[in-house]
């Protein structure tokens, strides 16, 4: 499929919206993953491969079906576009032996879906070695045509920097009730991506974490609905705790 | 079994030792005939369950047969280093334990009795619990949930050895829920240590007492009961409907108009307790009634979130008759016996008669004279639900709900506890847990289901076999694989899920800094609520009005606001649903008018004016209305079900009339009422048979429509959450461990959708539907309705609201439209600022 085929569906198509990250065009998805025309690039974020298996580790079994249902939520993408780059944006296996217990038949379907692209695993603070068993390479950033991808967002990055590792979500107050939804957290220079993994949680965009990283006039938040997504400046967004007392520091009078 | 008869013949004096009918005779007091019985029931080895009103001395009676045990039992050797617990008593409530022990401690020391008494609960320091367990007090009084920990523990055993009697008090209020179950699943246990235990059930009137007698024993014969014994009431008591002059309200919870006539009657009596339903009516009720309190009267308030010591305050005074109101919500519920009330104001809708007549009998606990209470009905409904409830009561009649098969989530809960205090094998903890009267239909195959629920999390993928919290060892026994999980096991512990609470510190008003400073916690109150304030806004909590300063760590910051109106209203809403007889008696009103004299003519004027305009169902009737209003099209219909079967109907007919295409836009629910709005006009389409109204109502909405609707349903999401929690499947927040953060843990409503799309039929799921359909959702009771209505429908299409409309339609706006799409509002949102960037 050619960008501009992958356009035109996806006008078509419900649920995705056009941003600009330093001038490129990136869709956002509302299942979470984002494309890049151009450079037929499509890009996830925060799988956190077996983390259920990972918590099952400490005595908590959470259901053992994550990384069949995350990988499944990929792959129906991966079949929507057909891109020729993947970029899994770090944080892909939620341990660093993740890789090693993923199960026979799931391991299969990743190499199967690798086929025929460039695969590229950025590395996340939960998993920094790469998944030396499977296809594709590795990298701690990846810059192509003007963006660059890495899993933590850089205070002091240059414009065209997508990532992940936050798990940004936003949350909006109205009639007395609250919705609070993952979200593409983006301003015209930066673009977070929302965590894509089946058992990822999610850190308001209004905490402290991301106060130096937008221009915050300019972000919104892209809240994921149902094939809908919804763009909501920064200025309708609230924290989740509506006022947090900040310390008073101790160098002050 | 042949000893009775002799017993019977026995006088009682050779029941009761000379020093015990000495200690009757001196205070001037003869053996009650039911103290009597249980002491002939007790000496020949059964169990008992009493039933008997307030002030009749139950306490007691249910202790005698432990105390002249204990004043006979043999001196303690010399050498002999440890005697177990010899009386467990288990009450629902912390106050009441410490409030029996100060009741029992009197009879022990003026009889001269050598027995140790002591409260065991969350709040005893853990250097007290360490040395109870090395010298246990011949009699505990303790909780389920400490129980539960209990026998948990590897020196359960020995703990419990000389264990014989069990007492079991306010078990009516106990039995219904999962604490019952827990605790039903822990007196199985303490029989495998002890087979001879004898149980003694105290209770109030309830509907089936011969499931409690059940309860009581052993479930290894059909029919295995305990004895009843049953006091018969005392007087009457007397119940009025506060007959006011001013205006009582079409709808809304306050009973604000009501206030004055209440403050006159606290005048008039020397000690009024108030009772309403939720937190925030209590909160309400105390401020109108300070701001009325002209003769500075000493009037306290006394709720569950409040400060634990503010509370002992509250309750210290009420006990030396220094208070002449309390104003309550079901804390004070229980047989707690302080002072002399001499009158109970009942505020808001009593919703069950039981529940009305044991509130009642917190007044005057002498049984020779009548308690005195007055309901208080705070919007039109009401009255005629206070009237149905003070008709029940002069009818004597019982509307406790039924007990329910036993939870699995607490099953699971009690099997890890059972490891935890050692290796078990399966066939006898089945054996074991069946005796509970909960559990005794409970089949092996769910019984194994749990097994492997707690070993590895139940998977038909069997991935975590190896990190498996239980393993079966060579011997056949099931045993903990490491310590830790007995750790983990007692951190979760217990059935209560709380929504998350933060601290409410009272602070000075934050100055341009930002800089605030600590002040007193005045109680907790929860998050949800917090979140949707902004810094400013004002509240009402224990008993002032506070301006939110922020929230900083797991503390909420306010300030004092006296002298302003509290800006933000809290309605948690009624948390307990109408009940069918009170619903059915009420139904039974409206149909009859010549019962309407015994109504407040306000009421029944209202109900004249809506038969004229529209019409009042019959018994059996559902009456539908339908009319337009500002460019919507109403639907509104009266089955008094409660709350949550309306709530649970709404969302399957705006599912049913969204297909048939009647854009339906909301709903709201109330006890008696349901309105859903919608842009189509629906009475047109039920006339015009494009949609007939049978179709709308027809049983099989509770089929398909329910299941898809479930399955998305938040209802069912919470109730997973806490069947999660019970279960042990994700773990408790604790104080203080909250800053781990959102992204350390996997949230429930994530495991739910991941869970619901690859195993559906996990035993937690199950569990969980379970839970739902007779709880959150009363399913049953909506399908009850549905089954008895189809050719009794009375649809009138009217040109505007209808008088018994306007309650419900009051109540738009003021409760949220619950599980209706989020997506609305984000869609809203969004337009709303498209339109603004359009205009500019």
């Amino acid at each position: 499929m050619t960008s501009a085929q992958a356009q035109e569906t996806g006008s078509e198509r419900t649920g995705i919206f056009p941003i600009e990250v330093a001038g490129v065009e990136v869709l956002c998805d509302w299942r979470g993953a984002a494309y890049v025309p151009n450079h037929r690039l499509l890009t996830i974020s925060d799988l956190h491969f077996e983390k259920g298996s990972s918590f099952a580790r400490r005595g908590s079994f959470v259901p053992p079906y994550d990384t069949h249902e995350t990988l499944g939520r990929v792959a129906r993408i991966v079949e929507d576009y057909d891109p020729a780059v993947v970029v899994c944006l770090g944080d892909s296996f939620h341990d660093d032996n993740g890789h090693d217990r993923i199960p026979d038949e799931i391991f299969k379907d990743i190499v199967r879906l690798e086929d025929g692209r460039d695969w590229c695993w950025i590395s996340g603070n939960h998993d920094p070695s790469a998944p030396s068993k499977l296809p594709g390479f590795s990298a701690d950033e990846l810059a192509i045509g003007g963006l660059v991808f890495r899993h933590e967002p850089h205070a002091d990055s240059a414009a065209g920097e997508i990532s992940g590792h936050l798990h940004p979500a936003a949350r909006i107050f109205r009639r007395g009730r609250t919705v609070r939804r993952t979200c593409f957290a983006c301003d015209r220079n930066r673009l977070i991506m929302p965590a894509f993994g089946a058992f990822t949680g999610s850190l308001n965009v209004l905490a402290p974490a991301y106060e130096s990283l937008f221009d915050w006039p300019r972000m919104q938040a892209l809240l994921l609905g149902d094939r809908r997504i919804y763009p909501i400046p920064a200025t309708h967004l609230v924290p989740d705790r509506s006022c947090v007392i900040k310390e008073k520091s101790r160098h002050r009078a | 079994m042949e000893q009775i008869p002799n017993l019977l013949q026995a006088p009682a004096h050779t029941l009761l030792p000379e020093r015990f009918s000495n200690w009757f005779s001196g205070r001037g007091w003869t053996l009650r005939e039911h103290q009597e019985k249980l002491l002939i029931e007790a000496a020949a080895g059964q169990s008992s369950l009493l039933i008997a009103p307030t002030g009749a001395g139950k306490t007691l009676a249910g202790f005698l047969p432990s105390l002249i045990d204990l004043s006979q039992r043999p001196k303690r050797k010399p050498g002999e280093p440890f005697r177990g617990v010899h009386t467990l008593y288990v009450s629902p409530l912390k106050a009441l334990a410490v409030d029996i022990h100060r009741n029992l401690q009197m009879p022990v020391d003026e009889i001269g009795l050598k027995i140790s008494l002591e409260t065991r609960s969350g709040d005893t320091p853990v250097h007290k619990r360490q040395r109870q367990k090395l010298n246990p007090p011949d009699i505990l009084l303790t909780t389920p949930e400490q129980l539960a920990l209990l026998i948990a523990s590897k020196e359960a055993g020995r703990f419990f050895a000389g264990l014989k009697y069990c007492i079991f008090d306010e078990l009516h209020s106990l039995v219904t829920s999962k604490r019952g179950h827990l605790l039903a699943l822990g007196l199985a246990r303490l029989r495998s240590l002890q087979p001879e235990i004898q149980t003694i059930g105290l209770s109030a009137t309830v509907a089936d007492p011969q499931s409690l007698c059940r309860w009581l024993v052993p479930q290894i014969t059909r029919n295995a009961k305990a004895r009843l014994i049953t006091v018969p009431g005392g007087v009457k008591p007397e119940i009025a409907i506060l007959d006011s002059a001013n205006r009582v309200p079409w709808s809304g919870h306050s009973a604000r108009y009501a206030v004055s006539d209440i403050y006159r009657a606290i005048l008039a009596h020397k000690t009024t307790l108030l009772f309403v339903n939720t937190r925030s009516q209590a909160e309400l009720l105390f401020q109108e009634l300070w701001r009325a309190n002209d003769d500075n009267l000493p009037i306290a308030l006394h709720h569950g979130s409040l400060d634990a010591g503010q509370r002992r305050r509250v309750e210290k005074a009420m006990e030396a008759n220094s208070l002449r109101a309390v104003v309550a919500t079901s804390t004070l519920d229980l047989g707690i016996d302080w002072g002399d009330v001499d009158l109970v104001i009942h505020v808001g809708a009593p919703k069950g008669a039981s529940r009305l007549a044991q509130r009642i009998g917190r007044s005057n606990h002498r049984m020779d004279e009548p308690s005195k209470a007055i309901l208080v009905p705070a919007n039109r409904f009401e009255v005629l639900e206070c009237r149905a409830a003070l008709e029940a009561s002069t009818a004597g009649a019982q509307d406790t709900p039924a007990l329910l098969d036993g939870a699995i989530d607490v099953l699971a809960q009690h099997v890890l506890g059972t490891a935890c205090a050692g290796p078990f094998h399966a066939d006898e903890l089945y054996g074991e847990i069946t005796t509970a009267q909960p559990y005794s239909k409970l089949d092996r195959k769910t019984f194994d289901r749990v097994i492997e629920f707690v070993a590895t999390g139940g998977y038909a993928l069997k991935t975590y076999e190896r990190y498996a919290r239980i393993r079966k060892t060579s011997d056949g026994r099931w045993r903990i694989s490491n310590p830790r999980v007995a750790q983990q096991y007692r951190l979760n512990v217990g059935t209560i899920i709380e929504a998350p609470m933060l601290n409410v510190r009272l602070t000075r008003q934050r100055g341009k800094g930002g800089n605030v400073r600590g002040g007193p916690v005045l109680g907790k109150i929860e998050e949800t609520f917090l979140e949707a304030l902004s810094p400013g806004d004002t509240f009402l909590f224990a008993g002032k009005v506070l301006r939110f300063e922020g929230i900083r760590e797991n503390e909420c910051y306010a300030s004092s606001a006296p002298g302003v109106d509290a800006k933000v209203p809290y309605y948690a809403g009624g948390k307990f649903p109408l009940s069918t007889y009170l619903a059915d008696t009420v139904r039974k009103m409206l149909a009859e008018p010549g019962r309407w004299q015994s109504l407040p003519p306000q009421v029944s004027g209202w109900l004249k004016l809506q038969q004229q305009f529209s019409a009042l169902p019959a018994r059996d009737e559902l009456l539908v209305e339908t009319f337009p209003r500002a460019e919507r099209y109403y639907m509104v219909m009266y089955p008094f079900e409660g709350r949550l079967a309306h709530q649970t109907l709404g969302m399957l007919l705006t599912r049913r009339l969204e297909r048939a295409g009647a854009r339906p836009l909301g709903f709201v629910a109330t006890d008696y009422a349901l309105s859903v709005w919608a842009l189509r006009d629906i009475g047109r389409m039920f006339r015009s048979g494009e949609y007939p109204l049978r179709e709308l109502l027809d049983e099989d909405m509770l089929g398909d429509d329910l299941e898809a609707w479930l399955a998305e349903s938040w209802l069912l999401k919470r109730t997973f959450r806490n069947c999660a929690l019970i279960a042990g499947l994700i773990e408790k927040r604790h104080p203080g461990k909250e800053k781990t953060g959102r992204q350390m843990t996997v949230s429930a409503d994530l495991i739910y959708d991941v869970l619901r799309s690859h195993e559906p039929d996990h035993i937690l799921l199950q569990a969980t539907r379970t839970d739902a359909a007779a709880g959150l959702l009363d399913v049953r009771r909506l399908a009850e309705m549905l089954s008895r209505i189809p050719d009794r429908i009375v649809h009138k299409d009217l040109n505007e609201i209808s008088p018994l409309a306007v309650p419900v339609m009051l109540e738009i706006g003021k409760e949220s439209v619950v599980g209706s799409a989020n997506d609305a509002l984000l869609e809203e949102l969004v337009m709303e600022m498209d339109e603004l960037v359009g205009s500019q």
